[in-house]
């Protein structure tokens, strides 16, 4: 049985089809690289595998089910927000208000949770981060921080979106490398999605790229080229093979890197 | 100075605003929101003015207009959310139509400077009744929705994946925050609701990296700030909203200048 299986599915968003039409299934264990230009579908896509956002047209099903919202089996990081630079949450809180954060009353820490709390940072190599200020990590630690929170529960699935963004380049190989080791392990599909393509060369199985409200999932050499992504961006798109290294080019211009400066000039908060 | 009602009277209603106010505020800090519970406060100005035109107590023109904003800005908040300037447009026409109420509802003029900065001396038992009654609504509330509303503070994405109701738990809030500044405006006034809702939060929030520590602190902090106001305007003369505001300000920037403990770390 895939993980998750799109067939024919629309997404849509405020009346927009964000992905039309697509058709897919990615197999338990794999690690996906999701990739494409900003506003593609890339967030969208991870809202409707959570149960967010029901399939306008044709079938989305996420471990041969209809997905339903506060699933345990999905991990989930969400794109990093700005953290407010007052507040002083211990590392330990801020995951301890996920556990069970939907029910009512007053918030509470079994010693239990806490031991799950701890283990899982120990898994990701962030013990220290328990009793560290939110405000005082730096944009490594706090993307440790949330994957340890995404790995509480045992998930069989992990939504990974954007972790590397503003990290620099040894920090998110460091990133990469953890979340490779630890799905590997624990034999956990991935969904991750990122700007650029290169860092991810080394962890990933296939890579999904979405763009013009289309979807290709296939292995890096059948779908990062040229007819594919020029389909795909909607434009004249040149790919060129350096050293190991992919270029995707536009007019000249490498697009994922424009990209990249574009998101950081702008509201990250925006659906993708 | 206990040998006076009116002083005795200051205290117990001043006392327990302050705790419901620090408690409320630091989750409006927490939240972002700081502005937003300043308009209330103004929106809650032309409530108490308007209630005085058609000869309702002020008090409840102030509860009427707080909340049903706190719950319009809650409803609207994916719309309005850090659109400062939004709020601040209708913060204004709130305090304009004060105004406008005053002026046609001259006799009440005089209460206007009490609606605006507050005055803790003039309180009597039947307030500190409905001033306690409105803290063990505002109490039990906060804490029937405390733990998914620090979910929703701290990770909305998450929250919402995990079946938590943003809208509701924002608009709870915010009607949470409305029945905490109607009253914290009874001690303070509707222009200095800040001194005792976010000053102590902000300070407490800054020292303390533990939730419940954090919430105590805020709690003490705006106690002992209200309290220690009231005595420093025995004493002076001076009024008290002053020395309060005084005071926050003094431990906001103290916690300020506090050397945060941080470690040394590679990454």
């Amino acid at each position: 049985m895939s993980v998750i299986e799109l067939d024919r599915a629309t997404l849509q968003i405020g009346g927009r089809a964000v992905l039309k039409d697509i058709t897919f299934a990615i197999e338990p264990g794999e690690f996906i690289g999701v990739l494409g230009p900003n506003g593609a579908g890339k967030t969208t896509l991870m809202r409707s595998i959570l149960g967010l956002l029901p399939p306008s047209a044709g079938r989305l099903a996420v471990f041969g089910r209809a997905p339903r919202c506060g699933d345990a089996s999905i991990g989930y990081l969400p794109q990093l927000r700005t953290v407010l630079p007052d507040l002083r949450v211990r590392g330990l809180d801020y995951i301890a208000s996920s556990m069970h954060g939907e029910r009512w009353g007053l918030p509470s820490l079994s010693a239990v949770n806490r031991a799950t709390i701890e283990a899982t940072l120990d898994a990701v190599g962030a013990r220290d981060l328990a009793n560290r200020a939110l405000s005082d990590m730096s944009g490594g630690e706090r993307q440790r921080l949330l994957l340890a929170q995404a790995l509480i529960g045992d998930p069989k699935l992990l939504l990974l979106d954007e972790p590397l963004i503003s990290l620099d380049a040894r920090h998110q190989e460091v990133v990469i490398d953890v979340i490779k080791t630890v799905c590997r392990e624990r034999k956990i599909t991935v969904l991750f999605s990122a700007h650029e393509l290169n860092q991810l060369l080394g962890a990933i199985d296939r890579v999904l790229y979405l763009g013009n409200g289309q979807a290709e999932l296939g292995r890096v050499d059948d779908v990062v080229t040229a007819p594919v992504l020029s389909r795909l961006y909607g434009t004249e798109i040149e790919v060129l093979r350096a050293g190991g290294h992919i270029f995707v080019l536009s007019r000249g211009r490498d697009v994922e890197r424009a990209d990249h400066m574009h998101d950081h000039g702008h509201d990250h908060g925006h659906a993708h | 100075m206990f040998q006076y009602e009116f002083m005795i009277n200051a205290f117990a209603a001043a006392g327990m605003v302050a705790v419901v106010s620090g408690i409320v505020g630091y989750f409006l800090v927490m939240r972002g929101q700081t502005f937003a519970g300043h308009a209330l406060s103004h929106i809650g100005f032309a409530g108490a003015t308007g209630a005085g035109l058609i000869g309702l107590a002020p008090l409840w023109g102030l509860v009427g207009f707080t909340l049903a904003a706190g719950i319009v800005m809650g409803l609207l908040s994916e719309r309005i959310n850090n659109r400062d300037v939004a709020i601040g447009v209708v913060l204004a026409l709130s305090l304009g139509f004060g105004l406008l109420f005053l002026h046609y509802y001259t006799s009440f003029a005089t209460q206007a400077t009490a609606l605006l900065f507050g005055n803790v001396l003039a309180v009597d038992h039947a307030m500190i009744a409905t001033l306690a009654a409105l803290g063990v609504v505002t109490l039990v509330a906060l804490a029937a929705i405390m733990r998914p509303l620090i979910f929703a503070s701290l990770q909305s994405e998450l929250a919402e994946a995990k079946g938590v109701s943003l809208r509701f738990i924002s608009t709870a809030f915010l009607a949470i925050v409305a029945l905490a500044v109607a009253a914290c405006a009874q001690i303070v006034g509707v222009l200095m609701v800040f001194t005792l809702m976010v000053g102590p939060a902000a300070a407490a929030q800054r020292v303390a990296t533990g939730l419940w520590a954090g919430l105590v602190l805020a709690a003490a902090l705006a106690l002992g700030e209200a309290w220690l106001g009231i005595v420093i305007a025995y004493h002076t003369d001076w009024p008290v909203s002053f020395c309060i505001a005084v005071l926050s300000a003094l431990c906001y920037f103290a916690a300020l200048a506090m050397p945060r403990a941080r470690l040394a770390h590679a990454h």
